[in-house]
């Protein structure tokens, strides 16, 4: 029988990625939901050390497949391992996050297993009738939202997307098993050849990791304007976002376009400054937990999913916030309450 | 070698709006397009046609009839071929069964089976769906390798080489073919077709096959092959309570902001 929630922990260079910790989160939640297991799995090369926390962060159960032939991520690779485990296991939901590993891994493994896949999911509750999982997700550029079941095949998967929940905290008393899972070495033979991993510069921080993100769009209206965008961004310890059209012009490059054809980003504030809030662009960073948006016209679409707006002359407001920041950065008082904010996150 | 596209035509999205009401779909503009993506996939298949020699270029494409469309313009593009999957057995099949008859057209296509040199490429999303599944769906059941987020493809002795966009960098992966590659928009800037291209796509015929016709069973494609099932669309909450504030010489508004932002641990 198909039991339990199994999350698909994710390492990038030997580290855990903290994306895990989100999806053990959610797999918490449906586990207590359906009195059942939680457990994660991990491939990776020295992953062991990583085990205790991700039991304190909600598991009961760590799988973890320990080879140096899965230091890297390799789709074929990877797919063969988890396809036999989660056959083993036979969970009854599978989880991975919605990130380029998860993205990859979880079709090519539904396809293996022959089951369903919800991609990109916001929301996961199970449906206390039958006992399935509601997978719910934006659809048609986020204009409406769609609910999906797996009613028979097993396991049902979804990947979630990042940014969409928070980690539990850790709880040092939490126990759980430990389990090193170890294959035939045949089973880890694959054509596939990592050659080399290079870290891209041109972005200090991660659009899809940053906490907060500072946007801006056509309003900026040149290459010198946008510059603005990257002073507030910096000031703040923010990554900078961008529309279609902003990319397009030349002012920032593709990796820091939000969007549809973009990138998604569910920051704690999103900044959209000179944009005017296209459904495309909506689609990207809408689930934000606050946004703030700066725009001359008072009937620019970007309000409507505003939790704060300023209509206004963007070439006086943004300076002006820049420098008033500035000062407060500069006095003590509030140096003081932002590292308390830090240590409370 | 043969190079396959699986290219999907959807809604062109530019004019999409939504009806605050009833939380459907407006389209002020009802043409369909080739999804973005499965453009640039177009493109670098044509691309390697240049530079390699005896390159056939093949777009697949599973949609409703006038999908066909969609393949013409391909060819106009510069594909030198192109078929559709299009029966009302194939209706309503989720991303699992779609790439079910994807993967047997490319087995059993009209240029015979997948050659052990041959290239399928893919966009990364399309901009309907927006699930990214069928790519890497499809290469599962072929049990191929795939390199998925491309922004650039070697190809050396039947050796593929790609660049993969990740989160904090690039990653090269080499593979042996065949493969199935999913491109980003960062690959190339698709061209636009010519004339001549357009001429002679007006006159070509776009071959049709059933399930029936690539062997497959009903229960494998359309409602009854997808596990998946939509059982609700709602409209997400748009409108957040907003606070607005009108820009003016005194500096509250700014000033608001930044008591805002602190009040809520934003900054
Ligand atoms: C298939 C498809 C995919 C797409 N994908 C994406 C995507 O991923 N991401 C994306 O962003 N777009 C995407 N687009 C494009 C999208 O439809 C819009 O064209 C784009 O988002 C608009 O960018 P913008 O807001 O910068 O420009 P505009 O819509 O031109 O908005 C500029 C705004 O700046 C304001 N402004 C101007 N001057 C000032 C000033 N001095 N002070 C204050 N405000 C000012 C204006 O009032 C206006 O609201 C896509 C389109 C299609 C068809
Ligand atoms: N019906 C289809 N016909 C042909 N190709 C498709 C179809 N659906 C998806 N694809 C391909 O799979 C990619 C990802 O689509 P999706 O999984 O729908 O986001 C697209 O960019 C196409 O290359």
């Amino acid at each position: 029988m198909y039991k339990g929630v199994m999350v698909i922990g994710e390492q990038r260079g030997g580290k855990l990625h903290p994306v895990t910790y989100e999806l053990l989160a959610r797999g918490r939640v449906l586990a207590d939901k359906l009195s059942e297991e939680l457990s994660c799995v991990i491939l990776g090369y020295g992953m062991e050390q990583f085990a205790e926390e991700i039991i304190q962060r909600g598991a009961d159960i760590v799988y973890i497949v320990d080879n140096p032939t899965l230091k890297n991520f390799l789709p074929l690779l990877y797919t063969r391992v988890l396809t036999k485990l989660t056959q083993e296991v036979k969970p009854g939901i599978v989880l991975a996050a919605a990130t380029t590993q998860g993205r990859t891994i979880m079709p090519l493994v539904a396809a293996k297993l022959d089951t369903g896949l919800t991609a990109d999911c916001t929301e996961l509750d199970i449906d206390l009738k039958d006992k399935s999982l509601l997978q719910t997700r934006p659809a048609i550029g986020g204009n409406v939202m769609a609910t999906i079941k797996t009613p028979v095949s097993r396991p049902q998967m979804a990947t979630v997307r990042p940014k969409s929940t928070k980690p539990l905290p850790v709880n040092k008393g939490k126990e759980g098993k430990v389990i090193l899972k170890d294959y035939e070495t045949n089973l880890f033979s694959t054509c596939e050849e990592f050659l080399g991993f290079i870290k891209d510069t041109t972005q200090d921080v991660n659009v899809q990791d940053a906490d907060i993100v500072v946007s801006g769009g056509k309003g900026l209206k040149t290459r010198d304007g946008f510059c603005m965008i990257e002073d507030l961004a910096s000031l703040i310890n923010a990554a900078v976002g961008a529309t279609r059209d902003a990319v397009d012009l030349g002012w920032i490059e593709y990796p820091h376009q939000i969007g549809l054809s973009g990138k998604t980003v569910s920051p704690k504030l999103y900044i959209a400054i000179g944009l005017s809030g296209s459904v495309q662009h909506l689609a990207g960073m809408q689930t934000s937990e606050t946004i703030v948006a700066i725009n001359k016209d008072k009937d620019a679409q970007i309000f409507k999913v505003a939790d704060y707006g300023i209509v206004g002359d963007l070439f006086e407001i943004v300076p002006e916030l820049i420098e008033k920041l500035k000062n407060k950065k500069e006095g003590k008082d509030s140096l003081q309450k932002r590292s308390e904010i830090y240590d409370k996150v | 070698m043969n190079i396959y596209i699986l290219l999907k035509q959807v809604p062109g999205t530019s004019d999409v709006k939504m009806d605050e009401e009833t939380g459907t779909m407006i389209r002020t503009d009802r043409r369909n397009v080739i999804n973005p993506l499965d453009e640039n996939a177009l493109a670098e298949a044509i691309r390697l046609k240049r530079a390699l020699s005896d390159v056939e270029v093949t777009a697949i494409s599973m949609g409703p009839p006038h999908a066909q469309r969609a393949l013409r313009e391909a060819i106009a593009l510069g594909a030198d071929k192109a078929i559709l999957l299009s029966h009302k057995g194939f209706g309503g099949s989720d991303t699992l069964a779609t790439s079910k008859a994807l993967a047997k057209a490319l087995l059993t296509s009209v240029n015979g089976r997948l050659g052990k040199n041959d290239l399928i490429l893919c966009g990364e999303r399309a901009t309907d769906g927006e699930t990214g599944q069928v790519g890497p769906m499809v290469a599962a059941i072929l049990d191929i390798p795939v390199i998925t987020f491309v922004r650039k493809i070697t190809l050396e002795d039947y050796l593929l080489t790609a660049e993969r966009v990740v989160e904090e960098g690039l990653e090269l992966i080499k593979t042996p073919l065949p493969a199935l590659v999913t491109v980003i928009k960062d690959i190339n800037q698709p061209e636009f077709p010519t004339l001549a291209g357009k001429l002679n796509a007006k006159s070509r015929e776009i071959p049709i096959f059933s399930p029936d016709d690539l062997g497959i069973s009903n229960n494998e494609v359309g409602l009854r092959g997808s596990p998946t099932r939509v059982v609700k669309i709602f409209k997400p909450k748009l409108s957040r309570d907003v606070i607005m504030h009108q820009q003016d010489s005194s500096g509250a508004a700014v000033d608001n902001l930044i008591s805002f932002l602190e009040k809520r641990g934003a900054i």
